[in-house]
């Protein structure tokens, strides 16, 4: 076979054909490659954006469970200071009562006592008297003798 | 131009020659070494190309090369997973293989038709056709391949007994005295699906190759206005061409499958 304008012809008809490829079918290819590098790369994206964000809730989760605890731990340590508190100052109140009514009840043990050492004193001041008045068959003029009496009982 | 049309004659003649090794006499041994040589080729250069995007294909997002493998993949394994609802371990890769083949080797078609011829000659190989799917025997060869799995899945899948109980039983019913009609109508059925699928390639290709080739005729013609007519009408030819060499290649992998998951069901 020889080589001649067959070979030209069916070269340049070639050169038309890669043309149309190049221009009417390689871009269609060309777009469904790259359409799916653009659809796999979101895909990977927001799975990764998801990923993240699920670490993200995680770690904030957590942090508002430790702070939350903290306060739980807070509130509890309050609570027991101010029980604490009440009852330290119920028992001061109770001591201080007690202490007041102690002081009562002996300033009235100590006015009873007085009160009966006075009655006591004039009724021995009276029977001294009267004993007097027996022993000297007499009677004692009160008046006269008040002083006396009064010194008497007083040394009683 | 009478003497023009002996030329045309001689030129299609010429180019519808294989490149020929006769081992001996006679019509059986010889061998296509053009067919055998482009399309080995072709394959190698298939699964060069693919085994090197899958060996380094990564799950994150893919380059160039790997998104083109993997939209091809899809697509093929679509058709599959459409027809075919079983185990696609096989049928799978088998259907790629098909698909990717007879593809690439319908597309040699769009080489110029004298350019592959011309290169040889320079070597001194007269003869080269460069389409191996205008190649009857290569046809053959892809749809008996099929054929054979075509069998052995159909005993695989109902087991020897199923398989000639159905051979023998379907589509008319399993009375004795329809045993033979059964069995012949199934042979017609089984012996049709190999040579539709060789033929309608082989013709596809074959036919497209000679239009080139009367197109090409046009260039010899003598006159500056049939060479341009030569050139456009070669340009239309070979875009509309684009088509089928698609088309042919899809058509044949998805007989394959249709046949192969055919075999799969039971009657």
């Amino acid at each position: 076979m020889d080589f001649n304008a067959t070979l030209i012809g069916e070269m340049l008809s070639f050169a038309i054909l890669i043309w149309f490829c190049v221009h009417f079918i390689w871009p269609h290819l060309n777009k469904a490659i790259e359409d799916r590098q653009v659809k796999i790369a979101e895909g990977l994206n927001a799975a990764e954006r998801a990923h993240a964000e699920l670490r993200e809730a995680d770690t904030k989760v957590a942090a508002e469970i430790k702070v939350a605890r903290q306060q739980a731990g807070e509130i509890i340590d309050r609570a027991q200071q101010q029980g604490n508190q009440i009852i330290e100052k119920a028992r001061a109140e109770a001591v201080t009562e007690i202490n007041r009514l102690k002081a009562a009840a002996q300033d009235d043990i100590a006015s009873m006592a007085q009160r009966a050492r006075d009655q006591l004193r004039d009724q021995v001041g009276a029977l001294a008297l009267q004993g007097a008045s027996k022993i000297v068959q007499r009677e004692v003029d009160a008046s006269t003798h008040k002083l006396l009496l009064d010194q008497l009982a007083a040394e009683i | 131009m009478a003497s023009e049309q002996g030329g045309l004659t001689e030129y299609i003649q010429h180019h519808l020659t294989h490149l020929t090794l006769h081992a001996s006499k006679g019509w059986f041994w010889a061998v296509h070494i053009d067919s055998i040589t482009v399309s080995l080729a072709l394959g190698v250069l298939f699964c060069f190309l693919f085994w090197l995007k899958a060996r380094k294909a990564t799950a994150g997002v893919p380059g160039r090369g790997q998104a083109f493998v993997e939209i091809v993949l899809e697509f093929v394994d679509g058709q599959v997973k459409d027809v075919f609802h079983g185990d696609r371990r096989v049928l799978g890769p088998l259907a790629l293989t098909v698909f990717a083949w007879v593809f690439l080797m319908n597309a040699m078609d769009l080489l110029p038709v004298d350019l592959l011829p011309w290169i040889t000659e320079q070597f001194g190989i007269g003869h080269f056709r460069a389409v191996p799917t205008a190649d009857v025997n290569m046809t053959f060869a892809m749809s008996l391949t099929v054929f054979v799995l075509i069998i052995f899945y159909s005993f695989k899948a109902k087991g020897f007994g199923g398989y000639m109980h159905e051979l023998f039983t379907a589509p008319f019913g399993a009375n004795p005295l329809l045993w033979i009609p059964n069995f012949l109508l199934n042979i017609v059925e089984l012996v049709s699906k190999p040579v539709s699928l060789a033929m309608r390639l082989f013709g596809n290709m074959y036919a497209g190759e000679l239009v080139f080739m009367l197109i090409a005729g046009l260039f010899s013609a003598g006159s500056w206005w049939l060479y341009g007519m030569g050139i456009i009408g070669y340009t239309v030819w070979g875009i509309f061409h684009i088509l089928i060499i698609g088309i042919q290649a899809f058509i044949f992998m998805v007989l394959t499958i249709v046949y192969i998951s055919m075999a799969h069901d039971h009657h």
